[in-house]
C-alpha cells in the first residue's frame, strides 16, 4: 500500500507544476505593534508565537511561503482571525508586510515604485470583496466602468467593455440599476464584473459569496467554475468553508494563527492531514467526491475486471457502476495500460467511512 | 452568594473613599467660606493680582488693525464683490452709474423667487414640500418682510458655499493629518462653537468695519465647524473596503478622494451642509449688530424701541425663513443619501434639469415684467398685511387683565429662587470652586482633566471675571436645571407612547431650527426685562435636548432586556428603575450635556434685555468696540462651557464603559 500512498501528491502535482509561478510569498510577515520590524529582523525572520506574543505584538501573518501558479484556482481557507485577509491583502500590498518577500512574476512586488504599482493594479489585478463594496452614487454600469475611468479611458471605450463584462455575468437589462436596488447575488456580480473588466491576470477573491444565502452561494459558485473555464485566470480566492475551498480549489492553503500548515490538492488534504486541525475540517467531506481512482487503487491480483476508470476519476463518478458490477475496476494511465485496480469492497468502505489498516492512509 | 458579596465589597469600597474625599474637600471649602474675613484672598480674587489679559488682547487687535489695515481691506473689497451681487440681485436692485444717468437693474421679482422656491420644494420632496417652502416665501412677502428677508438670505447665499468649501479642505486636511484633527484642529472647534456669537462680532467689527462683509466673515467662522466634523466623521466611516477597493483599481490619492471617498460619504456631508445652512442662519440674525441689516436688524430696533408687534412680525419671518431652508436642505441631503432616479442622459439643458430651467425662465419674466409692472417688483401695499397692532393689543390685553399675576409670579421668583442663589453663586470662594472642580475632574478623567478644568477656572478668576463668571453659571445653572426638570419628563413619556411622541417630535424639531433671538421676543412681551425674561427664554431655547435625548436613550434600550425583565417578574416600575433608566442615563446624561451648553450659548444673548452677567460685559464691549474685555470675556463663557462639557463626558464615558 505504501507505494500507491506516496504516488499521491506526485501524481497530483506533475501536470501543475508545469505552469510557471504567477505569485509567491516567502516568508511573509505581518506583525502589529511598536517596532515590528525591527523584532523580526533581529531574529533574521523567525520568531515563535510565545516571542511575538512576549514581545507585546500581534501576529496576524508568521512565516508564510506559498507559490500560486499561472491559472490555478488557490483556495486560502481560515477560521475568521486566522489571518487569510491579511495575507491577501499583502499580497496585494494593500497591507505592507512586516517582513519577507512578495513575488509577481519573479519581481519583488514589495521593491516597486508607486506609480508601478498603481500601474500593476490598474491593469494585471482584480479583486473582489466580501460586501461587495461598490459605490453607492454610481449605478450599475458606472460601477463597473469606473476601474476603465481611472485608467483615464473616455466614456465610449469604457462603457462598451463594461457592456461585454455586464453581459458576460448575466447582468442584462439592469446597467442603470444602484446598487441598493439589487440583490446581494446580483450586487457580487456587479463585483465580479468590476473587477474583470480591466481584464486582470490575477484575480483576488476575498471571501466573495460569505454575504450571501447559501443558494445563492452555490449559484455564485457555479457562476465562478463557468467564468474560469473561459477565463483562465490565476484565482487567489479566500473562504472560511470548507466545502466552498472543496468544490472550487485546485489547491488550498489552510491557516491557523497566522500561520500555513498545510497545502494541497482537496484530496491530499482529505487523504493525507498534516495535523489534526486540519483532519478535522475533512471529517465531514464527501470522500467519494473528493478522492479518485488512484488514492483508492491496489497492484492488480489478476481477477477480472468489470471496467476501466483512469487515475484521476472521483470515486463519485463510477461507485454506482463498480458496485452493481461486483467485480474490481482496472485503472488505467493515458496509453490504456493498467496500472492497478479498484475493488467494490474499497468503494464500499469508502463510502460508509469505514477505514481499513492499510486501506487508505 | 460569597463571590456577589465579595465582588460588591470591591466595588463599594473607592465609591466610599471618594465619598470620604469629597467630604472633607465641601469641608474645607465651608471652612473658606467661614472664615472670609481672615482668608479674603481666597473668597473673592484680589483685585492687585488680576492679570490685564484684556489689556493685551486689545493692544494686539490694534497692532494688527494698524499693521494690517491694507489686508483687511483687501479682504473686504474682494469679498464684497460677490456679497454685493448677490444683495442686489436678491433684494437692492442694481445701481450702474451715478446721478441722472444711473440705470437701475431690478433686483429679482418676489413673485418669481416664490414660485422657484416652490418649484425647490417640489422637486427635491413633492407637492407638500413644495407649497411649505413657497407658503412660508409667500408668508414673507405678505407680511411685508420682503426686503430684509432677502438681504439675510443673500447673506447666507454667499457665506454657506464658503463655509461648505473651507469646512471640506480643513476635513480632509485633518482626516489626513491625525496629529493635526488632535493638536489643532479638535480643540479649535471645540473653542469656536463655545465662544459664544457676540464675541465674534468685536474682532470683526474692528478688523473689518460696520458693514455686511464683516457680518458675513462673522458668519462663515461660526458656521464652518459642523462641516469640518461632518468631512473628519464622513470620510472615517467610508467602508474600509470601499477604500481597499479604490487601491486596487489602481487610484492615485487624489482620484481615491474626489472620486471614491467623498462622493462614498455624501450623505454624511449633507447633514453638514444643512448644519452649515441653519448656523449661518442663526449667525446672520445675530451678526446684525455690526452691519449685517436684514431680519436681525429689524428685530433688534424693534426691541430696543420695546415694540413688540414689530419685533414679534420680523421674528416670525425668521422663523418661516428658518423652516423653509431647513426642510428643504434636509429634503436635498434624504434625496442625495438615496441616489438618484435613473435619467436617460439627454443633450439638452431643459430635458436634463427641468425645474431648474423653468425656475430660471419664471425669475427672468416675472423681473423683466417688473420693469412695466409695479406689482411684481415690489409687494404691492395692498396685498400685504400687518400682525404688529394684533400682538400689541394682545399684549395690552394681557397686561391689563394680568399684570398682578405676572407681576407676583415674576417678583416671587426674583425674590424666593433667583435671588439666592445668585447670592450663593457669587459668594462662593473662587479657590474652593477651583479645588472641587479640579477634584471631579480627576475622579472622572485622572490628572490631565483635572488640570484642564483647574486651568480653565483659574483663567476666569484672574482676569477678574470671577463675580460675572459666577453670575453667569448661576443663571444659565438654574435655567437648564429647570429645562431638564421639564424636558427629561416629557421625552419620558415620548419614550413611552408612539402619540405622545407623534406630537412631541415636529415641535422640538421646529424649537430647534428656530435662531436664538426669536425666543427673547415673546417672553419679553410678558415680563419685560431682566433675569426672569433671560430665564425663560433660555428654558424654551434649551429644552430640546433633554427632550430628545432622553426619548432616544430610553427607546434605544434592547427590547430583548425588557422582555428579560418581564420575564424575571418586574413590576413595570421596577423594569423601568432597573433596566431602562440605567441603560439609558449616559444617553440622558449627554442630553442633559447639551442642555447646559445650549443654555450657556442662549443666556450671553439675553444680555440684550438686561442680564448682569459675562454676556452683558460682551455686549457692552461690543457697543464700545473694546476688543480686549469682548474676546476675554467671550473666552470665560466658553470656559465655563469647557469645563462642564469634559466633566459630563468624562461621567459618560465612564458610565459607558461600565455598562460595556
Amino acid at each position: 500500500m505504501a507505494d500507491t500512498t506516496d504516488q499521491v501528491p506526485q501524481a497530483a502535482g506533475t501536470p501543475k507544476d508545469a505552469r510557471p509561478i504567477k505569485l509567491a510569498c516567502y516568508n511573509v510577515w505581518k506583525l502589529f505593534g511598536a517596532n515590528a520590524a525591527n523584532f523580526i529582523r533581529q531574529r533574521g525572520g523567525a520568531a515563535t508565537m510565545a516571542e511575538v506574543a512576549a514581545a507585546g505584538l500581534v501576529g496576524a501573518v508568521r512565516a508564510v511561503d506559498l507559490e500560486i501558479r499561472q491559472g490555478e484556482i488557490f483556495i486560502i481557507m481560515g477560521l475568521s482571525g486566522s489571518g487569510k485577509s491579511t495575507l491577501v491583502r499583502c499580497m496585494s500590498r494593500l497591507v505592507e508586510p512586516t517582513h519577507g518577500k512578495v513575488e509577481f512574476e519573479g519581481k519583488d512586488l514589495l521593491k516597486i515604485s508607486d506609480a508601478a504599482l498603481i500601474e500593476l493594479r490598474r491593469h494585471r489585478m482584480g479583486m473582489v470583496f466580501q460586501n461587495f463594496a461598490l459605490l453607492p452614487h454610481l449605478n450599475v454600469l458606472e460601477n463597473i466602468a469606473f476601474p476603465l475611468g481611472i485608467q483615464g479611458q473616455d466614456r465610449p471605450t469604457r462603457e462598451k467593455r463594461a457592456r461585454e463584462v455586464i453581459e458576460l455575468v448575466g447582468l442584462r437589462g439592469r446597467e442603470h440599476f444602484y446598487p441598493r436596488e439589487l440583490s446581494g447575488g446580483q450586487q457580487q456580480r456587479v463585483g465580479i464584473a468590476r473587477s474583470l473588466a480591466t481584464k486582470p491576470e490575477i484575480w483576488f477573491l476575498d471571501e466573495p459569496f460569505s454575504a450571501l444565502d447559501p443558494l445563492i452561494r452555490r449559484e455564485m459558485q457555479d457562476e465562478l467554475m463557468r467564468l474560469q473555464t473561459m477565463l483562465h485566470k490565476t484565482i487567489v480566492f479566500i473562504t472560511h468553508d470548507f466545502d466552498e475551498a472543496i468544490r472550487l480549489a485546485d489547491r488550498i492553503a489552510i491557516m491557523k494563527d497566522g500561520e500555513v500548515i498545510q497545502i494541497g490538492t482537496p484530496e491530499e488534504l482529505v487523504v493525507n492531514p498534516a495535523t489534526d486541525y486540519v483532519a478535522e475540517f475533512t471529517r465531514d467531506v464527501d470522500r467519494a467526491k473528493v478522492i479518485s481512482a488512484r488514492s483508492l487503487m491496489r497492484a492488480c491480483d489478476g481477477t477480472e475486471h468489470g471496467g476501466v476508470v483512469a487515475p484521476d476519476a472521483k470515486i463519485s463518478t463510477f461507485s454506482a457502476s463498480i458496485v452493481s458490477a461486483g467485480k474490481p475496476f482496472a485503472v488505467v494511465n493515458g496509453s490504456g495500460k493498467p496500472i492497478g485496480e479498484v475493488t467494490p469492497q474499497a468503494v464500499i468502505d469508502l463510502l460508509a467511512g469505514i477505514e481499513r489498516p492499510g486501506a487508505s492512509a | 452568594m460569597t463571590v456577589t458579596a465579595s465582588t460588591s465589597d470591591a466595588r463599594s469600597r473607592p465609591v466610599q473613599i471618594w465619598l470620604v474625599v469629597w467630604a472633607c474637600a465641601l469641608a474645607a471649602v465651608l471652612a473658606v467660606f467661614l472664615l472670609q474675613d481672615r482668608l479674603a484672598w481666597a473668597v473673592n480674587y484680589p483685585a492687585g493680582a488680576i492679570v490685564p489679559v484684556a489689556d493685551w488682547v486689545s493692544a494686539l487687535m490694534n497692532l494688527i488693525k494698524s499693521n494690517f489695515s491694507w489686508l483687511t481691506r483687501s479682504i473686504t473689497a474682494a469679498l464684497g464683490v460677490p456679497l454685493d451681487f448677490a444683495l442686489n440681485l436678491l433684494a437692492k436692485n442694481f445701481k450702474i452709474g451715478r446721478g441722472a444717468d444711473m440705470i437701475i437693474l431690478p433686483r429679482l421679482s418676489w413673485v418669481g423667487v416664490c414660485i422657484a422656491a416652490f418649484l425647490a420644494g417640489r422637486a427635491a420632496g413633492g407637492w407638500k414640500l413644495g407649497a411649505l417652502v413657497g407658503g412660508c416665501f409667500l408668508y414673507i412677502a405678505l407680511f411685508g418682510q420682503w426686503t430684509s428677508a432677502m438681504l439675510t438670505l443673500g447673506l447666507i447665499s454667499i457665506a454657506v458655499p464658503f463655509c461648505i468649501v473651507t469646512g471640506l479642505f480643513v476635513g480632509i486636511w485633518a482626516w489626513r493629518k491625525p496629529w493635526a484633527e488632535r493638536l489643532l484642529i479638535s480643540p479649535a472647534l471645540d473653542l469656536m462653537q463655545t465662544i459664544p456669537t457676540f464675541a465674534y462680532l468685536i474682532p470683526m467689527l474692528l478688523l473689518f468695519g460696520n458693514s455686511p462683509v464683516s457680518a458675513m466673515i462673522a458668519t462663515a467662522i461660526f458656521a464652518t465647524p459642523p462641516m469640518v466634523r461632518a468631512t473628519m466623521l464622513g470620510l472615517s466611516r467610508v467602508p474600509s473596503e470601499i477604500d481597499d477597493f479604490s487601491e486596487m483599481a489602481g487610484c492615485t490619492a487624489r482620484q481615491k478622494l474626489w472620486r471614491v471617498l467623498l462622493p462614498s460619504a455624501r450623505p454624511a456631508l449633507m447633514v453638514g451642509v444643512n448644519q452649515v445652512i441653519m448656523l449661518a442662519l442663526n449667525m446672520v440674525i445675530i451678526a446684525s449688530m455690526i452691519g449685517a441689516g436684514g431680519l436681525g436688524y429689524d428685530v433688534l430696533l424693534a426691541l430696543r424701541a420695546l415694540k413688540v408687534g414689530e419685533a414679534m412680525e420680523a421674528g416670525l419671518a425668521i422663523v418661516a425663513l428658518a423652516i423653509a431652508l431647513d426642510r428643504l436642505s434636509q429634503a436635498i441631503a434624504r434625496n442625495h443619501a438615496q441616489g438618484h432616479v435613473y435619467q436617460m442622459v439627454s443633450p439638452s439643458f431643459w430635458r436634463r434639469y427641468p425645474n431648474l430651467t423653468l425656475a430660471i425662465a419664471i425669475l427672468a419674466v416675472t423681473t423683466l415684467l417688473g420693469l412695466f409692472v409695479p406689482a411684481f417688483a415690489a409687494v404691492p401695499k395692498a396685498i400685504t398685511f400687518t400682525t404688529a397692532p394684533m400682538w400689541k393689543t394682545a399684549v395690552s390685553w394681557i397686561t391689563i387683565n394680568f399684570f398682578d399675576t405676572i407681576e407676583a409670579f415674576r417678583v416671587a421668583l426674583i425674590l424666593n429662587v433667583l435671588n439666592p442663589v445668585r447670592a450663593f453663586c457669587e459668594g462662593f470662594p473662587w479657590l474652593g470652586a477651583v479645588f472641587l472642580l479640579g477634584l471631579a475632574g480627576y475622579q472622572l478623567g485622572g490628572l490631565r482633566l483635572a488640570a484642564l478644568v483647574a486651568a480653565l477656572t483659574v483663567f476666569c478668576a484672574v482676569t477678574g471675571l470671577w463675580e460675572k463668571t459666577m453670575a453667569t453659571v448661576y443663571l444659565c445653572g438654574i435655567s437648564a436645571f429647570i429645562a431638564c426638570l421639564i424636558g427629561i419628563p416629557i421625552g419620558l413619556m415620548a419614550s413611552r407612547s408612539d402619540r405622545v411622541e407623534k406630537v412631541v417630535t415636529p415641535i422640538i424639531d421646529t424649537l430647534q431650527v428656530l435662531p436664538s433671538f426669536c425666543f427673547i421676543i415673546p417672553v419679553v412681551m410678558l415680563f419685560r426685562v431682566g433675569d426672569v425674561t433671560a430665564m425663560i427664554a433660555t428654558i424654551a431655547f434649551a429644552v430640546v435636548p433633554a427632550i430628545r435625548y432622553t426619548n432616544h436613550g430610553l427607546r434605544q434600550v434592547p427590547p430583548a432586556l425588557i422582555e428579560a425583565a418581564k420575564v424575571s417578574g418586574c413590576t413595570k416600575r421596577q423594569t423601568f428603575l432597573r433596566v431602562q433608566l440605567p441603560l439609558a442615563l449616559p444617553e440622558i446624561m449627554l442630553g442633559v450635556n447639551q442642555t447646559i451648553l445650549m443654555a450657556l450659548a442662549m443666556i450671553i444673548i439675553c444680555a440684550m434685555v438686561g442680564t448682569r452677567d459675562l454676556g452683558q460685559e460682551v455686549f457692552i464691549a461690543l457697543s464700545k468696540a473694546d476688543s480686549g474685555r469682548g474676546i476675554v470675556a467671550g473666552l470665560a463663557i466658553a470656559f465655563i462651557g469647557i469645563v462642564a462639557d469634559r466633566l459630563f463626558n468624562a461621567w459618560t464615558a465612564k458610565a459607558r464603559a461600565r455598562l460595556g
